[in-house]
């Protein structure tokens, strides 16, 4: 249960193609999650797989069914908003029981999946309130119960961690990562969050322009990025990029270190600069450089690093975690 | 943070916005208290106290039979509004919910219609009630109230419906609704106060309807509004008897009115918040 294929799913509005062909694969029981900025097409990916736009061309498998022109009800899908869409008319227990209503489940089955579902997510006392009396928190909890209940063959999740507050945001992201343990079923989940990605997906696919950049778990993506897109966009800070006389000594037109891959001093190494700005977080000190050849670097230091605007710094590369690419942005392995 | 005001300003505000509205008011009350007087006190000049007599209320009902023209309207403006919700409900939901390139240009169009002045098109439609047999009846002033309502109602339910999320009804397909279960148990329940707001509207403005009323009946099917044009005439020097039949005309709708006031206020903002 909850498998997922597409294959050369395309999807146009009019004269504007927003997804030229997707090929993929989503097993029984991942968590995956589409990222990419924003405009990139992961939420029309997901619209198309739960049914609520209509693909242009192309097939989509659930379970080994084409479900390609079915009806969303008829997919065993749920799906989690961004807006949490739940019934404002209802109170918790009727919106959370609403599918199963749809389904003319008998009435004391539905209580039972309705208390079960309530267990899990801590709303058991607030069954009888209107969502409008709830948090934000609270109604997302909600409009996932709603999804629970229907006992799904996969979860979609439509950037639903995007209306809370920061804190709120991770214990959220926990949570749901822990129903996902708990539950075992297929998960997927978009988010323009590239910390939300690398921390809940077994598999990442990271979209641009409506194209699959790259498939892969979190650390695949972290260690061998196919290209700088995605080498840009994975890993926060981003990774820095460096062109010139600096990419051709490892024979690439373009190389990429990560932040928190420099060596840093303040008498010798590779590539001189002036330090900018100094975030001292405590546990970490961002150094924003400005090298001599004029690029702008971020680099991360472990724990305290004294060293304050205006000074100078050198930088040396960790060996091995150089990226090297080539012309077209392309990795060079 | 809220603005500070001392309380001198605050009661200065309280008395000029009670002046106001009691200027406002004021020809509606002195209907009222004429009403309650009889004719020679009605006619000796200005006096705010009324002698509480309720001769001339007495009078209307007994010669002119108050009760068929209240009833007519109470006719006219339920079934009009019935009618007009019955089509302007499937209109306003296609419109909201599957517009096309020209959905705005319609909803113009419907509009504009009401910005036509009411007299260019008297004489066709005249003729068409004449020539149908619909001239002074209850069934023709219906549709024709219903007619001229249509594009208010029509824009007023489609600007609610169109404050309904779709993701909400997108979650109800999710869900396992079909058109119908969407339609019955989310849209709908959600769209009440608009409906709700809407349905007294019109039944305002049907029930203030003069123009078409008047032009197209005579007695069989004269509402109020028709009823207190007629009794100006011949009885046009009874002052008393004539706000007695005023003040009946507007009770009704006044104390609708008077009951649904928050229903109303957001029926006449509508849009202008969410």
């Amino acid at each position: 249960m909850g498998s997922i294929t597409l294959k050369q799913v395309r999807k146009a509005f009019g004269d504007i193609e927003v997804i030229p062909g997707v090929d993929l694969e989503i097993n029984e029981g991942e968590f995956v999650v589409f990222v990419g900025p924003s405009g990139c097409g992961k939420s029309t990916l997901l619209r198309l797989i739960a049914g609520l736009e209509d693909v242009s061309s192309g097939q989509i498998i659930i379970d080994g069914q084409d479900v390609t022109s079915a009806a969303p009800a008829k997919r065993k899908l749920a799906m989690v908003f961004q807006s949490y869409a739940l019934y404002p008319h209802m109170s918790v227990g009727k919106n959370i029981a609403f599918p199963l209503k749809m389904a003319k489940m008998p009435e004391e089955e539905r209580q039972k999946r309705v208390n079960h579902a309530a267990g899990i997510l801590n709303l058991t006392d607030y069954l009888d309130r209107k969502p409008g009396q709830l948090s934000g928190g609270q109604r997302q909890r909600v409009a996932i119960g709603r999804a629970i209940v229907r006992e799904p063959a996969a979860f979609l999740f439509d950037e639903p961690l995007s209306n809370l507050d920061a804190a709120l945001r991770v214990n959220m992201r926990v949570e749901i990562s822990e129903l996902h343990k708990k539950l075992a079923t297929t998960m997927v989940y978009v988010t323009h969050d590239q910390v939300e990605a690398m921390t809940m997906a077994d598999k990442i696919v990271v979209l641009r322009a409506g194209r699959v950049e790259q498939i892969g778990s979190p650390l695949e993506l972290y260690h061998s990025p196919a290209n700088r897109f995605v080498g840009g966009f994975i890993g926060s800070p981003n990774m820095n990029f460096l062109e010139g006389p600096a990419a051709e000594a490892f024979g690439a037109h373009a190389i990429g270190v990560r932040p928190e891959h420099f060596l840093m001093s303040k008498t010798e190494g590779q590539l001189p600069g002036t330090v900018g700005v100094a975030e001292h977080l405590g546990s970490d000190t961002f150094l924003h450089i400005d090298l001599d050849d004029g690029t702008h670097i971020i680099a991360r230091a472990a724990g305290e690093f004294p060293i304050s605007h205006g000074d100078r710094i050198w930088l040396t590369p960790e060996e091995g975690r150089v990226y090297r690419f080539d012309k077209e942005g392309l990795a060079i392995t | 943070m809220a603005r500070a005001v001392s309380t001198r300003i605050k009661i200065g505000y309280t008395v000029a916005a009670w002046t106001v509205a009691l200027i406002i008011f004021f020809p509606i009350l002195y209907t009222v208290i004429t009403s309650l007087k009889t004719e020679q006190a009605a006619i000796s000049g200005f006096d705010l106290w009324p002698s509480f007599s309720l001769e001339s209320y007495r009078d209307v009902q007994s010669q002119y039979n108050y009760f068929k023209p209240f009833m007519n309207s109470v006719i006219l403006s339920l079934g009009s509004t019935a009618l007009a919700l019955a089509v302007a409900i499937p209109a306003a939901w296609a419109m909201a919910f599957s517009p096309t390139k020209h959905t705005k240009d319609i909803l113009m169009w419907m509009l504009s219609t009401k910005m036509m002045p009411a007299v260019a098109v008297l004489v066709p439609i005249y003729l068409i009630f004449l020539r149908t047999g619909l001239m002074d009846t209850r069934i023709g002033l219906t549709v024709m109230l219903m007619l001229i309502n249509l594009p208010i109602v029509v824009w007023m339910l489609y600007t609610y419906f169109r404050e309904i999320p779709g993701e909400i009804l997108e979650a109800a397909r999710m869900d396992g609704a079909t058109l119908k279960d969407e339609i019955i148990h989310v849209l709908t329940p959600m769209a009440i106060p608009g409906i709700a707001s809407t349905v007294l509207l019109n039944i305002i403005l049907a029930w203030n309807e003069a123009f078409w009323t008047i032009q197209l009946t005579t007695t069989n099917a004269a509402p109020l509004s028709a009823f207190i044009a007629s009794f100006s005439s011949p009885q046009g020097l009874f002052w008393a008897k004539l706000s007695a039949a005023s003040t009946l005309a507007i009770a009704p709708i006044l104390i609708m009115g008077w009951f649904s006031q928050k229903q109303l206020v957001r029926g006449l903002t509508f849009g202008a918040v969410k």
